[in-house]
């Protein structure tokens, strides 16, 4: 019986290591270690032993069943190892493929330049205000100091659809029916919009075109609070080191006014291409509210003052990302617009 | 405006600088120097030289054989001008020499014969065509027979002189003459100016024996001056006259005329000389042309005439337009004895038409136009005399012929140094103040604490105080005001609810993968109501540029399809744009167009492209419509939206649909009529257009918290066989309906028709979700529930479970 449980023994475990997969292996167990396995049969056949013999058989009985069930752990565990490392092998792919794209559109690089213009001034308290595409020649000149037979008419060109009605040349008229809205109240409004003038289409020139402008309204505004808050925007949109510099111009609805240039940001002011030598780039025009515009509002000019600016998107974009030609902005063409989703700093 | 900085040099010094120097003061001073042009142009070598013999090239017709004396040597010249010929002095330009153009000049062999440098035209030396004298126009230059051959021809063309180019804003006429210019250099510089000192004799006879004149017309002419010169001999100018007129940019003709030019630019009062004797009549009326009336002007074109227009007469026939151009039968030429000169003060408004309806722009109706300084005219007027008499060897008359009502009293303005400072945000004394205006000439008397000014008319854009404000600013330095911001009343600022849920319709189409797009609003008639939502009659411009942007458009769509067939016509072949812009839809009260917001978006292409992995979809009505949906659940508005089958011109009429907020029609969303996807060179495509306005103004369900479900959800499915027009909207209703609170969700997960489904059926298969917040469902409850969902499918859709 002993000789018979020992080569039992070897038996199983021979089994044990021949078995290659958990199957196989699982299959040893229940045949050897299972209720009708050979071992069960063994412990079974007890009762024929003398008395004396039998816990000693017991014992050796338990004893092979552990060793075996130990080995037969081993093996399972070496197994699954190698099971898992197949499957491992298996799975394995090429990182390099490329991965799947996350579908985004994008919006276009006008709107990116007068979102960060709004939120810069909403920051600053200001609001945005909006108007008509569409507008009376009233609003958009001669409530900007612009009387009917003006020179500085001559400036805008613009497409007429009766006498008195037309495409508005400018956001000014926003700030014209803002001023007259508001009453005599103070005013902090940022106007972006649509605007169009009868120019031919080219590199530089688009009968439709964008423009934000802002004006703050109330009393005591200085022309040093206009510096101060240009330096503050040119700053904001083309760096922490730009410096600015105003130079005197003309607008009808302004005086004084000023043009605003910046410091080149490509060369930093020693002269480039891109301020064509001069270290300057001139970025957008500005002034003092003209008393006329602030009467005809129904502000009284010696108690309340102004200022007032305007840009063109266009133009801060083709500077701000290289954009040679105006047209591309209004071609669509998705190899250009889908260029400006992403982070720039 | 053209300034040249030598001919500057005659009214103020301002050597102490380099032009660069002074160009860059003036712009900072508020007048932009947009360019310098050096008119030498570097060049050497080039010099006078004289044509001692020249004889035809034997073996090229249009060449001559030139033997030039330029100056202790005689060197051959091969040259193939017109106009060469021997004992001429011209411009020779000598090996080494290298024109504006780049040309090099070295010797060289021509058809044999030897050429030691290049006799030139006034245009080889940089110098425009349109301004060099007509006879030399075609050929090479001839200078005067007293100038000295070896002498530099540059010294002797004026070419050492640098011009400064003005981009002048509207309102500084003033500077339209060199006198204004001197007086803004003066200014910036703090330097007095030398203005020309006028003398001349005059003739014993008197011009108002000669001539007569009436002014009609007196609003539009208040003041009318003629002089009388005689005896004068009409020739080329002296060099220094005609180099002067070129450097400004105007072409030399002869003598009187350009005196008249020469006057012009250096005063900004436009003159005009007439040959008395083709007068005719010994007399001038100035009156409103006759309807219809015609004349041929100096540039020989024939104009006939408006009633509201101004020209002069000699009481029988115009023999001018008023400050715009003169007559041909007036004109002076080479015969021309005695001349009449012109100076007057023509009405702006009156000039800016006319000028603009016969279409004619020249430096004398700019400067009209802007109105000339009222106490010049006569002063321009005795200059011109005394040039004539100097140039032409012109006798003047006695006296001149004039009508004059114009106003030529100084404005006066008063203003307190605080008003000044209050506005700047600075603190510049008084005495500074005035300082300021004493450079600019202009009379200040500081008077109990204020400033008092009289303005001189030659700045007639000074006319309020805050024209003095940047007037002292300018000067003190713009460089010199603080860097502050306003204070106000603290405003929160901020967008409004619409402005900020128009971003979030943006931000929500630019993550489901549409790019925005920008197009123009103004569009063809055939375009601009095409795809429409709404029409109304259509807004047109009154002189469109092209049929193409003529009238403004009420749907976004047309320009979307023509961005779309662009981008795959360059093969850019999946296309996701959208845009949101106003339409404009007939004329409100207020005799605007309605202006309402719209957003439109159009698909072509692939939606899905991974193509490795083989996962490629096409764009087809159910992405627009997920979108849409999308769009509406961003926006708090899903559960009140319906989809409705539509009819649209240009549309796929089984693939289009209306959307619905409440009982509004809001927007249309389908594909593109495959007649209309051919027409445009484009494959299956897919369109929608919203009213945003209307949906943006429509306010979203408060947004409350639901609490997260603590007991489960139990899901039943169910299959079932309903006729094919059954819509899937409707059997949702039922079932929603009659699922009770119980009934969570309804989803639609399979649509099928064809084998193992009868003809003219369809099968779709929802799940269910029942659920209560409080406890956790019983199976008894969900059959109930569900038994009742399938009774009311059955009775109100004639479903048929599908085993």
């Amino acid at each position: 019986m002993k000789e018979q449980l020992h080569e039992l023994k070897e038996q199983v475990i021979a089994k044990i290591k021949d078995s290659q997969t958990i199957k196989e292996l699982n299959d040893v167990r229940v045949a050897y270690l299972g209720k009708k396995g050979p071992i069960t049969d063994l412990l079974k056949g007890m009762g024929k032993l003398p008395a004396e013999e039998r816990p000693k058989m017991g014992a050796l009985v338990n004893e092979i069943r552990e060793s075996v069930t130990g080995i037969l752990e081993e093996r399972k565990e070496t197994l699954e190892q190698q099971a898992i490392q197949e499957q491992l092998e298996k799975e394995s792919i090429d990182v390099t493929l490329p991965g799947r794209p996350v579908e985004l559109g994008n919006h276009h690089p006008l709107t990116r330049v007068v979102e960060e213009i709004e939120d810069f001034f909403i920051s600053m308290g200001y609001e945005i205000a909006e108007g008509p595409e569409v507008e009376k020649d009233y609003y958009n000149f001669e409530a900007l100091n612009l009387p009917k037979g003006h020179p500085a008419r001559d400036m805008q060109d613009s497409f007429y659809i009766t006498e008195d009605i037309l495409l508005r040349t400018h956001t000014s008229p926003v700030q014209a029916r803002t001023m007259e809205a508001k009453d005599g109240a103070a005013i902090k409004i940022i106007c972006p919009g649509k605007v169009y003038r009868r120019d031919s289409d080219d590199a530089t020139h688009s009968h439709q075109f964008t423009q934000i402008e802002g004006l703050v309204v109330g009393e005591n505004i200085r022309m040093s609070d206009l510096k101060g808050t240009l330096d503050l925007l040119a700053k904001k949109l083309f760096g922490a080191d730009r410096e600015i510099r105003l130079r005197p111009s003309f607008f009808p609805f302004t005086e004084p006014s000023v043009e605003m240039d910046i410091s080149c940001f490509k060369c930093g002011g020693s002269g480039c291409n891109v301020c064509k030598k001069t270290g300057w780039i001139e970025i957008l025009g500005a002034g003092m509210v003209h008393p006329n515009v602030l009467k005809m509002a129904g502000y009284n000019p010696e108690e309340v003052t102004g200022f007032a600016f305007g840009m063109g998107p266009e133009r801060i974009a083709m500077l701000k990302y290289g954009v040679e030609d105006i047209r591309h902005f209004y071609t669509n063409d998705i190899r250009f617009i889908s260029q400006f989703h992403r982070a720039e700093a | 405006m053209l300034v040249s900085t030598n001919w500057l040099s005659k009214y103020v010094d301002w050597n102490e600088l380099s032009v660069e120097e002074l160009a860059e003061k003036i712009t900072r001073a508020g007048i932009e120097v947009d360019g310098i042009i050096d008119r030498s142009f570097g060049m050497d070598n080039i010099v006078i030289g004289y044509v001692t013999d020249c004889v035809k090239h034997p073996e090229a017709d249009k060449l001559h054989i030139c033997q030039v004396d330029v100056g202790g040597e005689i060197t051959q010249i091969i040259c193939g001008a017109p106009n060469i010929a021997a004992g001429q002095k011209v411009i020779v330009a000598r090996p080494g020499a290298v024109l504006p153009g780049g040309m090099k000049i070295k010797k060289a062999k021509l058809r044999g014969e030897e050429s030691n440098g290049m006799i030139c035209s006034l245009q080889e030396l940089g110098i425009e065509g349109k301004v060099v004298p007509k006879a030399y126009a075609e050929g090479i230059y001839v200078l005067p027979n007293d100038v000295q051959a070896g002498e530099s021809a540059l010294t002797h063309l004026g070419l050492y002189d640098q011009v400064m180019e003005f981009d002048l804003t509207p309102n500084r006429s003033d500077a339209l003459s060199m006198l204004g210019v001197a007086y803004e250099v003066g200014a910036i510089l703090s330097k007095d100016i030398k203005l020309p000192a006028i003398s001349f004799e005059e003739s014993s006879e008197k011009a108002q024996d000669y001539l007569k004149l009436a002014v009609e017309a007196q609003e539009d002419n208040p003041m009318y001056i003629a002089k009388v010169v005689k005896n004068v001999k009409v020739a080329e100018s002296p060099q220094w006259l005609q180099n002067t007129l070129m450097s400004a940019g105007i072409r030399p003709h002869n003598n009187i005329v350009d005196i008249t030019n020469y006057v012009l630019l250096e005063y900004g009062q436009p003159l005009h000389a007439f040959d008395y004797d083709r007068l005719e009549t010994k007399e001038i009326v100035v009156r409103h042309a006759r309807e219809g009336e015609k004349i041929v002007t100096l540039d020989q074109a024939e104009r006939t005439l408006n009633g509201h227009q101004l020209v002069i007469t000699n009481g029988v026939e115009p023999v001018a337009l008023a400050g715009v151009m003169g007559g041909a039968n007036s004109e002076v030429h080479e015969g021309t004895a005695t001349v009449v000169i012109e100076s007057a003060y023509f009405a702006p408004s009156s000039v800016r038409r006319t000028s603009k309806e016969v279409g004619l722009r020249s430096d004398a109706s700019t400067r009209f136009e802007k109105g000339v300084d009222p106490n010049r005219v006569a002063e321009a007027a005795e200059r011109a005399a005394q040039l004539m008499a100097e140039l032409a060897g012109g006798e003047v008359l006695e006296g001149s012929v004039q009508f004059d009502e114009l106003d030529k009293t100084a404005e006066r303005i008063i203003l307190s140094p605080d008003y000044v400072n209050n506005r700047l945000g600075m603190k510049i004394p008084m005495d500074e103040m005035k300082s300021i205006m004493d450079r600019l000439q202009i009379p200040t008397e500081a008077i109990n604490g204020q400033l008092v000014m009289d303005i001189p008319t030659r700045r007639q854009d000074l006319r309020i105080k805050e024209d003095i404000i940047e007037e002292i600013a300018r000067l003190y330095g713009y460089d010199e005001i603080p860097k502050t911001l306003p204070v106000v009343e603290s405003t929160p600022g901020g967008l409004t609810p619409y402005q900020a849920k128009r971003r979030i319709v943006r931000r929500f189409l630019e993550a489901a993968g549409l790019s925005q797009a920008l197009t123009y609003s103004l569009a063809s008639p055939k375009d601009a109501q095409a795809f429409a939502l709404e029409t109304a009659p259509v807004t047109e411009l009154l002189m469109p540029m092209s049929e193409e942007r003529s009238v403004l458009r009420q749907s976004l769509i047309p320009h979307l399809l023509d961005a779309a067939t662009y981008n795959t016509a360059r093969r850019n072949e999946s296309v996701a744009l959208y845009e949101t812009g106003s339409v404009f839809l007939g004329i409100e009260e207020d005799g605007l167009p309605k202006e309402v917001e719209h957003v439109a978006a159009v698909l072509t292409g692939k939606w899905v492209h991974h193509a490795w992995q083989g996962e490629t979809k096409k764009v087809d009505f159910f992405v627009m419509k997920g979108i849409v949906e999308g769009l509406f659940e961003q926006l708090g508005l899903l559960e009140r939206i319906q989809f409705t089958k539509a009819t649209v011109e240009g549309m796929h009429p089984g693939r289009t649909a209306t959307v619905w907020l409440g009982d509004q029609a809001v927007g249309m969303l389908g594909q593109v009529h495959p007649t209309v996807q051919n027409q445009r060179d484009l494959q299956e495509t897919y369109v929608m257009e919203m009213n945003l306005r209307v949906i943006m103004e429509t306010a979203a369900e408060e947004l409350f918290y639901e609490p997260v479900p603590r007991y489960p959800s139990i899901s039943r499915d169910i299959a079932l066989v309903v006729d094919r027009d059954t819509s899937a909207a409707n059997l949702q209703a039922i079932i929603l309906q009659a699922g009770g609170k119980l009934l969570k969700t309804v989803q639609l997960f399979d649509l099928y028709e064809g084998k193992n489904v009868e003809e003219g059926k369809k099968s779709l298969a929802f799940s269910l979700t029942y659920f209560d917040p409080e406890r956790t469902l019983t199976d008894e409850e969900v059959v109930n529930a569900h038994k009742k969902v399938l009774d009311a499918l059955t009775v109100q859709a004639n479903a048929q479970l599908r085993s």
